[in-house]
């Protein structure tokens, strides 16, 4: 493997040793402090997205490298600037690895086929967004302890979210897995996501529309934000909005094991009181985003 | 009219019906000096009525284009005035600088120099998808 443009890119066996590099790396931090020395990560931000950026650099430098890059402030400024492909031959001139994000749906994968050096698609527009599957599966297997045999709650907006629709990918190759899907009728979940995995794994999947009726099965539930923009009125939004609102009131329902999942940055679909709750896994699993990319970026530039 | 005497060039057969004009206009066929014969509603065993396409000079074919438009074509290659060459052609796996993506958000809108690219992911309904942004053809 050369470059990490869509999840599934990985083979399960893949995705097994990445995340066994990262329980390594959380377990012997030490061994791993001047892994990339004198290497260079550039992280190609054609669009803002400050945590994934700043997670990048972190894995970086923990691994003893070097980062450099833009981030544009807005995403329209690239539109204007130099092609994909010109920017890559520059860039690949001053760095062993390349993280990039581009509001342009299949920009990664034009670069990794310019590229010399390893490119890693670090959001792609609405498209793909593959170290976040990553850490969401390093979140998964260290906090359930397995892969396997889960019922896994998504709930939101799983029309337009893309962290949604990767994760359902990577999620269905596994056995014994089941979904439930938790969403308005509006923002219900595209039927080719359904077909191309959901349906060809033969994988057993629920739907509803209350978030209430479903916790109770849940071993995960992975909550996303509901975004205003995306409803043709405010009427529906108001109505809908509060629907998957997660309070410690939702939770009672709950298994005590389960675990609460979320992307990052919430707005308001979490109740700050959930925080404290010990299945709240939100902010472990943005810390575990930078442990798995230390790992990628140590496969991919295949340091020993 | 004399179809059927072609010496050297390409007949393609069982195009499914309607189909002639649309493979005419994607291989450029306008564009020959040469005999260029399109028979349409012509009864088959087979398929009922089929379009035929007779081209009476050698000329180099683009057999994906053929297979996306109409899959389980025949292509013939005479010469001599016979069947030299018979090719069955199936859907492709790839279609290359044949079809644009229609998806404003994808990275072949706005980048120069770049292959359109789509590649076919289900093969029972013969749908390609775009391999830069996954948009159905
Ligand atoms: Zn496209």
């Amino acid at each position: 493997m050369k470059n990490l443009i869509d999840i599934l890119d990985l083979s399960t066996s893949e995705i097994e040793q990445l995340i066994d590099t990262a329980n390594d790396i959380i377990d012997n931090p030490d061994n791993y402090r001047k892994k990339c020395r004198y290497k260079k990560l550039a992280t190609l931000f054609f669009e803002p997205s400050t945590r994934t950026r700043l997670s990048f650099e972190a894995a970086m430098m923990e691994l003893g490298g070097n980062v450099l890059g833009f981030s544009e402030a807005n995403s329209s400024s690239s539109a204007k600037g130099e092609s994909v492909s010109d920017t890559i031959a520059v860039v690949g001139g001053y760095a062993d690895i390349i993280a990039m994000r581009h509001p342009k749906e299949g920009a990664p994968l034009v670069a990794s086929m310019k590229s010399d050096v390893p490119i890693i698609n670090a959001g792609d527009g609405g498209h793909n967004h593959p170290t976040q599957t990553l850490t969401d599966l390093l979140t998964i297997k260290r906090e359930m302890g397995h892969l396997d045999n889960l019922t896994v709650g998504l709930c939101g907006d799983l029309k337009f979210g893309r962290t949604v629709h990767s994760l359902i990918a990577a999620l269905s190759r596994y056995s014994g897995i089941k979904f439930v899907l938790i969403s308005p009728k509006e923002l219900e979940l595209p039927s080719y996501v359904k077909d191309a995995h959901i349906k060809a794994n033969g994988i057993p999947c629920e739907q509803t529309t209350s978030l209430d009726d479903a916790m109770e099965k849940l071993d995960i539930l992975y909550m996303t934000r509901v975004q205003r923009e995306r409803f043709f009125n405010e009427e529906d939004y108001l109505r809908l909005k509060d629907s998957y609102i997660l309070t410690p009131e939702k939770l009672k329902n709950a298994k005590e094991n389960m675990i609460v999942m979320h992307p990052l940055p919430r707005v308001n679909e979490i109740s700050t009181a959930v925080d404290s709750d010990k299945r709240a896994s939100y902010f472990r699993q943005a810390k575990y985003g930078k442990y798995i990319r230390m790992a990628l970026i140590l496969k991919l530039l295949e340091v020993e | 009219m004399r179809v059927d005497s072609i010496k050297n060039g390409i007949v393609i057969d069982h195009i499914t019906c309607g189909k002639a004009m649309q493979i005419y206009d994607m291989l450029n066929l306008d564009k020959l000096d040469c005999t260029v014969a399109i028979l349409k509603n012509v009864s088959s065993n087979k398929m009922g009525k089929k379009d035929i396409i007779k081209i009476d000079c050698d000329i180099e074919i683009n057999f994906d284009v053929l297979g996306f438009i109409s899959p389980n074509i025949t292509v013939c290659i005479v010469r001599d005035g016979k069947v030299a060459e018979k090719k069955h052609i199936d859907l492709p796996e790839q279609l290359t600088d044949i079809l644009h993506c229609k998806n404003p958000r994808c990275i072949t809108s706005t980048e120069q120099d770049i292959h359109h690219i789509f590649r076919l992911t289900d093969r029972e309904n013969g749908i390609y998808r775009c391999i830069y942004c996954d948009t159905k053809a």
